[in-house]
């Protein structure tokens, strides 16, 4: 066991894949000799070669139209877009290419590809570099959509993402790549290294697709969050003494909703949490699925707190991030609405 | 000081429409064998020339002259006529089958045959293509079952891809044919991808991509374009320049201000512009283009000049942009009547073998389509099972899907 920031776990993801099959093929804009702008995969390239890991041109429909071709091929290609908000180039390549392979060529081909990209707000990054567009994706039949919200996870599920025959977008939240942020920005961080979800085992190990995780058991009521929200909302329910059930999803598609109806129906509350915009975002999925399979267990309506529609602002930054005070009105509405 | 001019906007028009009478006066055309063969490994900036003439086998007698000719015997040349006219055969077949109801859309090759069915030749077992949606000559040619591609058009119970696919759309890996996309232009940059994937892997398979004029404006053009030349990647970038993008003209794509071959040059692709119906032409110029991405020499890109003599689908009337004689009056005339005059001169094809071998072909079609038409069309017979709809979207079908297909009643 070592002590791992979410970047250290996902390079040692990278390592253990590329070590392992040589098929994993790792590229991206200045992913290579540099290592990549978040240094996750720092390392690989001289380790492994400049054939195994490489620099790509700045072209995002490239960079996931190159990876398509090597899936067909038979390899594994891992690649990575720089920012969540720089994919749309590659949109068309994603949506009706990597994804539709398998279903519109009767198994012919297949893509077995991992898209990862830093994703989320938080960090000041303005409006380009802190969206999140999980919404876009999980709308897409054919693509798995992972978001990790700590380095043990964000190892195992990187490594099953690679082991998995289909295409998986793999969203990681940049604001948790050093440390658990609850969304208190104006007190100091505490670097993975002083937390115990920063420990990873050093061997080889995946954390299933499709299964979340309890990260906070608890009565009153269910939350549904996802990535940096996790520690917002556990944030909220001490400070409220909410005894919140706070459920990391860790995969938004496919849904783990034997654990999410369990839990509805346990608390009969349901508080439904990401950065994203609201309108036709993830959370209004979850709140329908919650509804049409919890409705008898509800005592209240289902609340949604979410980054507000706009685009993502800068200096507004803390208006728009949904904090810990968004989240502690949200558990009053459905404790006593 | 004088007052500026209002600007005007420059809308390309191509020279002729409806009504008008076709003229390809300006279109400049090589004599046959009078452009050079560059050697395979010759730097790319020593051969621009190349992207600028149009290579050109057979003249106007029939005979095979220059450089490019001689690398196919007359055993190959008359396989090349029957390739062609098969795939001819085949869309008079299923054009008149969509006609008649029995699916909903065709596209045809009309006019076009000697690109893929000539580029197929140079190919081996194991490279792959990545088609778009005209290029069902690398399928006839390389021997896949026609019965399988009318099955595929009439999405019945035989259907490969089970009815999920608009016809024409073939996938058939064996046969090194990629799964056809609606969307253009995606697998120009897919195929480069696949040939550093061969290159990675250190195999001897290379890639063949293929764009048509209109969709070089696509994005992916320009991502296949950087990503083929910075990992020289062993593969074949096609261009078939048919002049039309359903109603618009090549123009539109910039076709008349440079050659799209010339594209390669601002990324140091060597480039050939070929005659798109001279067999010959096509076979040579793919044959070199094949040896250099084997040989670890990167890309080449290959502009096939031809003519998009059918509507753009089913769904198109060309009579409605373009002059009904434009086909009569193209100076590349038609790549079958061409090839036949070719063998009847070298004496190695006659009419009477022409008519027999037509005969033939016809009832081969025929006998496909009858076998397709037993396992259903698109309105009746059998048809793939509504279940199958929701396998393969995952490799593993999950949890929400395994729920809906019960909903559907499946």
């Amino acid at each position: 066991m070592a002590r791992m920031t979410m970047i250290e776990a996902i390079r040692n993801a990278h390592d253990l894949a590329m070590e392992r099959d040589k098929r994993v093929v790792v590229f991206g804009e200045d992913v290579g000799y540099f290592g990549g702008v978040f240094r996750c995969t720092a390392g690989l390239q001289k380790k492994y070669g400049p054939h195994r890991c490489f620099d790509a041109p700045i072209n995002e429909s490239g960079i996931v139209g190159a990876g398509v071709g090597m899936a067909a091929y038979g390899l594994k290609p891992v690649v990575e877009i720089q920012f969540a908000d720089y994919m749309y180039p590659a949109y068309d390549q994603i949506v009706s290419e990597a994804a539709r392979l398998r279903h519109r060529s009767a198994g012919d081909f297949t893509c077995s590809m991992v898209i990862r990209m830093p994703t989320g707000g938080g960090i000041f990054g303005g409006q380009t570099h802190s969206q999140s567009p999980e919404a876009l994706f999980t709308h897409v039949s054919g693509l798995k959509v992972v978001v990790p919200a700590n380095p043990r996870d964000a190892k195992g599920l990187l490594l099953a993402a690679i082991e998995d025959p289909d295409p998986v977008i793999f969203l990681e939240p940049k604001r948790l790549y050093n440390g658990p942020f609850d969304g208190h920005h104006d007190r100091p961080v505490v670097p993975w290294k002083n937390h115990d979800l920063g420990d990873v085992s050093e061997d080889y190990y995946t954390v299933p697709l499709g299964k979340a995780e309890i990260s906070r058991p608890g009565n009153d009521v269910t939350v549904l969050a996802y990535g940096t929200m996790v520690y917002v909302a556990q944030a909220a329910a001490e400070e409220a003494g909410v005894d919140a059930e706070i459920i990391d999803l860790r995969t938004l598609l496919p849904l783990d909703l034997d654990t999410i109806e369990q839990s509805v129906r346990k608390t009969g509350r349901c508080v439904v949490i990401h950065e994203a915009t609201k309108t036709s975002g993830f959370g209004a999925e979850l709140s329908a699925l919650v509804q049409e399979r919890c409705f008898y267990h509800l005592e209240a309506p289902i609340v949604r707190v979410t980054g507000w529609d706009t685009p993502y602002p800068h200096a507004q930054e803390w208006t728009y991030f949904p904090g810990p005070e968004r989240i502690k009105q949200a558990f009053t509405q459905v404790l006593e609405g | 000081m004088t007052a500026p001019r209002p600007l005007a906007l420059h809308v390309p028009e191509p020279g002729c429409r409806p009504g008008d009478t076709p003229d390809f006066s300006d279109f400049e055309i090589p004599r046959a064998g009078a452009v050079r063969r560059p050697q395979v490994d010759e730097a790319p900036e020593d051969m621009r020339d190349m992207a600028f003439s149009v290579v050109r086998v057979l003249n106007k007698a029939g005979e095979a002259v220059g450089p490019w000719a001689g690398d196919l015997d007359a055993e190959a040349l008359r396989n090349g006529l029957r390739h062609m006219m098969t795939l001819r055969q085949f869309d008079e077949r299923m054009l008149k089958a969509q006609r008649q109801g029995k699916t909903s859309f065709y596209v045809q090759n009309l006019g076009e045959e000697a690109v893929a069915c000539a580029f197929r030749m140079a190919l081996e077992d194991g490279d792959m293509n990545f088609p778009t949606y005209r290029q069902a000559g690398l399928l006839i040619a390389g021997g896949y079952p026609m019965t399988q591609m009318m099955n595929q058009i009439y999405s019945n119970s035989e259907d490969p891809l089970k009815g999920r696919q608009l016809p024409v759309m073939y996938s058939a890996r064996d046969h090194g044919f990629f799964s056809v996309s609606g969307n253009l232009g995606t697998q120009f940059i897919q195929a480069v991808g696949w040939a550093m994937a061969s290159a990675i892997s250190h195999d001897t398979r290379i890639a063949a991509a293929w764009i048509g004029d209109g969709s070089t404006s696509e994005n992916d053009f320009h991502a296949a374009m950087v990503f083929a030349s910075t990992y020289k990647a062993p593969v074949i970038l096609n261009i078939v320049n048919n002049q039309w993008a359903i109603s618009t003209f090549q123009g539109m794509a910039r076709g008349g201000a440079v050659t799209f071959a010339a594209r390669g040059h601002g990324f140091g692709i060597p480039a050939i512009r070929v005659d798109g119906n001279d067999y010959l032409a096509v076979h040579a110029v793919a044959k070199w283009a094949a040896e250099r991405a084997r040989s670890g020499l990167g890309p080449s890109l290959i502009e096939h000049v031809t003519y998009r003599a059918g509507g753009h689908s089913t769904s198109d009337d060309p009579s409605a942009y373009r002059s009904k004689d434009e086909f009569d009056a193209w100076p590349l005339g038609d790549p079958l009547e061409r090839l036949k005059r070719h063998l009847i001169t070298i004496g190695e094809w006659s009419e009477d073998r022409h008519t027999q071998a037509q005969a033939e072909i016809v009832d081969t079609v025929r006998s496909a389509q009858r076998e397709a038409e037993a396992n259903g069309t698109l309105i009746s017979g059998d048809k793939p099972s509504p279940r199958s709809m929701f396998d393969d979207v995952f490799a593993e079908m999950p949890p929400h899907l395994r729920e809906q297909r019960q909903q559907a009643g499946y």
